[in-house]
């Protein structure tokens, strides 16, 4: 052999990668100044960035008072998050009596520790602890919080506000409004033509208008539908009104999983020999239902913003006694801490819940893809 | 010899009960008198409390004089007016607060979207800032911030901030130079209207000729070319006859102008950001679903970069967008429902609020509300099935 070979024998040194991509010059190069237009796009931003994030940024945090608990304390130039310190008691709980807090904070704890049995998915029996997040929890729940049972003191739901209803309204919203939706998309598919109208209108209808028109109409006639010497509690009236709004929203969704499902489906159940609600309980729904999950969820963030429409009726949730909080002679013109403290709480929870929805789709992605 | 299966059914073996046929019609004479039922129980109710409280019943009250006053109003209206007057005032006021927010929503996000798809990183990130950060925010508290916390925080108005001394801010709202149309404006108006049509004969008429010679001519720019300089030429040539009354300072309130209520421009700016989040989702995964084959395709036969958009991206994101954009058009018109939080006078604002407060006939008003907002619905909803029917893809 001579040592003319068509191929090397040793390794070429490493070459090292070029200039321009390493490091946060690097990175600055290829990301924001590749070329004149994104270099004059990236300088527009950041001096936009530069001339509102920062006054924001100093009005929140810099020069925000934290402490204390008077209007004395609110001492410089930026926010005062005093007014929220100072009010946050009645923010969470509303008017509830604090003697009965502790039923509040339970409820709290549960639906915490059932929404995370739930989120998370590698915990076991789902399907049991969903069944008692449906049916059992609304029960021990309305039990605590009303009171009146087992020498626990009754209290009334005018008493009821802030973070805590806010949270009861969506949490009986979403728990309502599931299974009408599943009744009402059901219904929509049906053969039956009568079922199938009486659908169809049903969910046309709360589809066409505005929430703030169905909670008025909660509100004001309502009252005339019962008998006149039956008591309806305001509360009820609305979420009367929000259970039966949401589910024709749900029920669209959930629609378009059972449409998303083939028609084989259906016909190997027949072939096996089965009913209807065995085939619909057994074989459609828990592919549909796990189909529109993000669709589910989005529907729960909705729901979960609308809340805030009851303080139009006159209920305390959560904007709406923070809303009172501003009316408080000794707190007046804190408008703005109030309003960005009550986007950041209702921005938490939404935020968290499509962050779910995503993470959920991409889990999900794996086998309903071609 | 073997019957035919369809006369099996028909025969029906077994109990009847077991028969499909005779089951959904137990069935839905069931659900029937339940309804039947339910609703005649709550007609029943209702009638007896409306005698007990001793609430008139019909829409009489509808021409009966409603004695209150409203603070914007698009066509002649004093407090002598009717109620009926009022229902039509909240309808204008509703739908002048939707046309804007819709227009502004659109323009905002359509920017956004396009920006979250922009190569520059920081661009992206602020538009899904952006995005993230409106979407879940209750549209409710982002009114009452814009009108609680930025508006009514502007000065009074003998300090109002001004924009080169024709546009000015203050607590009362926005007071910008009013239009006055002379006499002889109408010509320019007319102009204007048949720029409009022979554009649209012209652009047909482009088409037609394109698909027959293949040689296409410059409809965008001919078009907009028309549609400014005939009704500017009409306009200059009658010798410009608008007159600007510009806001001056008189007193303690300006005189001249028009003032445009803070609590239109909270609730417009309101409702076009809460939206434009959502539309500029719906434009970022509308570009998106027109796979890359097509960009490629159309670059492989060599068709420049505007043309490829215009012609190959955009017809087919469009059909993911439209559908879903009327659907935010429609909500965004729900939403403005919520003008009655802070007051501004749309038809859930005077109708179901003032209006009903007064005659006391609930159910009358809440009945007309609703129907007004379904009616919206329901003709948009019908427009999008042609527009769908029309546009879905052709398949093989």
């Amino acid at each position: 052999m001579n040592d003319q070979s068509a191929y090397r024998t040793e390794m070429l040194p490493p070459r090292q990668a070029p200039d321009q991509r390493r490091g946060i010059g690097g990175w600055l190069r290829a990301n924001l100044f590749n070329g004149p237009i994104n270099s004059v796009v990236s300088v527009v931003v950041i001096t936009f960035l530069a001339w509102c994030l920062w006054p924001f940024l100093k009005w929140t945090l810099f020069d925000a008072d934290f402490l204390g608990s008077t209007r004395a304390d609110c001492t410089g130039d930026g926010a005062c998050w005093v007014f929220i310190s100072a009010r946050f008691e009645s923010i969470v709980y509303g008017f509830y009596p604090e003697a009965a807090r502790w039923r509040v904070d339970i409820v709290f704890a549960m639906m915490a520790a059932l929404v995370a049995w739930l989120a998370i998915p590698r915990l076991p029996y789902k399907r049991w602890v969903g069944l008692f997040a449906l049916v059992g929890f609304p029960v021990v729940a309305w039990i605590l919080l009303s009171g009146g049972y087992f020498g626990l003191e009754y209290v009334p739901t005018r008493a009821w506000g802030g973070l805590m209803l806010t949270l009861v309204i969506a949490t009986v919203g979403i728990v309502g409004s599931l299974p009408l939706g599943v009744l009402l998309a059901l219904g929509r598919r049906s053969k039956m033509p009568f079922v199938k109208a009486v659908s169809v209108i049903f969910i046309e209808f709360w589809r066409g208008v505005p929430l703030i028109t169905v909670l008025f109409m909660a509100s004001v006639m309502l009252p005339l539908f019962v008998p006149g010497n039956v008591e309806f509690d305001k509360l009820l009236r609305a979420l009367i009104g929000i259970m039966f709004f949401w589910s024709a929203y749900m029920a669209e969704v959930i629609r378009g999983g059972l449409q998303a499902i083939g028609k084989g489906q259906n016909e190997a159940g027949q072939a096996l020999g089965l009913g209807y609600w065995q085939r619909t309980g057994l074989i459609i729904l828990p592919q549909a239902l796990k189909l529109v999950i993000p669709g589910i969820v989005n529907t729960f963030i909705a729901l979960f913003k609308d809340t805030s429409l009851v303080l139009i009726i006159g209920l305390f949730d959560l904007l709406a006694i923070i809303r009172a909080g501003l009316t408080d002679a000794n707190w007046l013109g804190f408008s703005t801490e109030g309003y960005v403290f009550a986007a950041l709480m209702f921005w938490v929870f939404c935020f968290a819940m499509s962050r779910y929805s995503q993470y959920i789709e991409r889990r999900l992605n794996t086998s309903y893809r071609t | 010899m073997l019957r035919p299966s369809s006369s099996l059914l028909r025969r029906g073996h077994g109990p009847l009960w077991r028969n499909p046929t005779v089951r959904a019609l137990i069935v839905q004479i069931v659900l029937f008198l339940a309804l039947a039922i339910f609703i005649g129980f709550l007609v029943h109710n209702t009638l007896a409390n409306l005698d007990a409280r001793g609430i008139n019943t019909g829409f009489d009250f509808l021409d009966r004089r409603a004695g209150f006053s409203i603070p914007q109003t698009l066509i002649e209206y004093t407090s002598n007016s009717s109620y009926g007057r009022t229902f039509v005032i909240g309808l204008l006021n509703t739908l002048l607060v939707s046309a804007m927010g819709i227009v502004l929503a659109t323009v905002l996000g359509f920017l956004i979207g396009i920006a979250r798809l922009s190569p520059n990183w920081l661009l992206a990130r602020l538009a899904t800032v952006y995005v993230e950060t409106f979407r879940n925010i209750p549209l409710l508290v982002q009114i009452l911030f814009w009108y609680y916390a930025v508006l009514r925080a502007l000065p009074s108005p003998r300090q109002s901030l001004s924009l080169f001394d024709t546009f000015f801010f203050n607590v009362r709202g926005v007071v910008m130079p009013d239009p006055q149309p002379l006499p002889g404006f109408t010509a320019t108006v007319w102009a204007l209207l048949l720029a409009v049509v022979a554009t649209v004969a012209f652009a047909v008429w482009a088409k037609r000729r394109q698909s027959r010679t293949g040689q296409a001519l410059p409809v965008y720019w001919i078009g907009a070319g028309v549609i400014v300089g005939v009704p500017l030429a009409a306009f200059l040539l009658t010798g410009a006859p608008l007159e600007w009354t510009i806001p001056e300072m008189a007193g303690f309130n300006f005189r001249g102008g028009v003032n445009i209520l803070p609590e239109l421009v909270a609730l417009w700016l309101a409702l076009s950001i809460y939206t434009a989040a959502f539309i500029a989702e719906i434009v970022r995964s509308g570009i998106l679903s027109v796979s890359q084959g097509q960009t490629e395709a159309a670059r492989s036969l060599s068709l420049p970069g505007a043309i490829t958009l215009r012609k190959i991206v955009i017809p087919q994101a469009m059909r993911v967008i439209v559908p879903q954009m009327t659907s935010q058009y429609l909500n965004l018109i729900k939403n403005s429902s919520l003008a009655t939080a802070i007051g501004y006078p749309d038809i859930v604002a005077v109708f179901a609020g003032t209006t009903l407060n007064q005659t006391g006939q609930a159910i009358e008003i809440i009945a007309m509300t609703m129907a007004v907002y379904l009616v919206i619905s329901l003709t948009v909803s019908f427009l999008m099935n042609l527009y769908n029917a029309r546009t879905l893809m052709k398949e093989r």
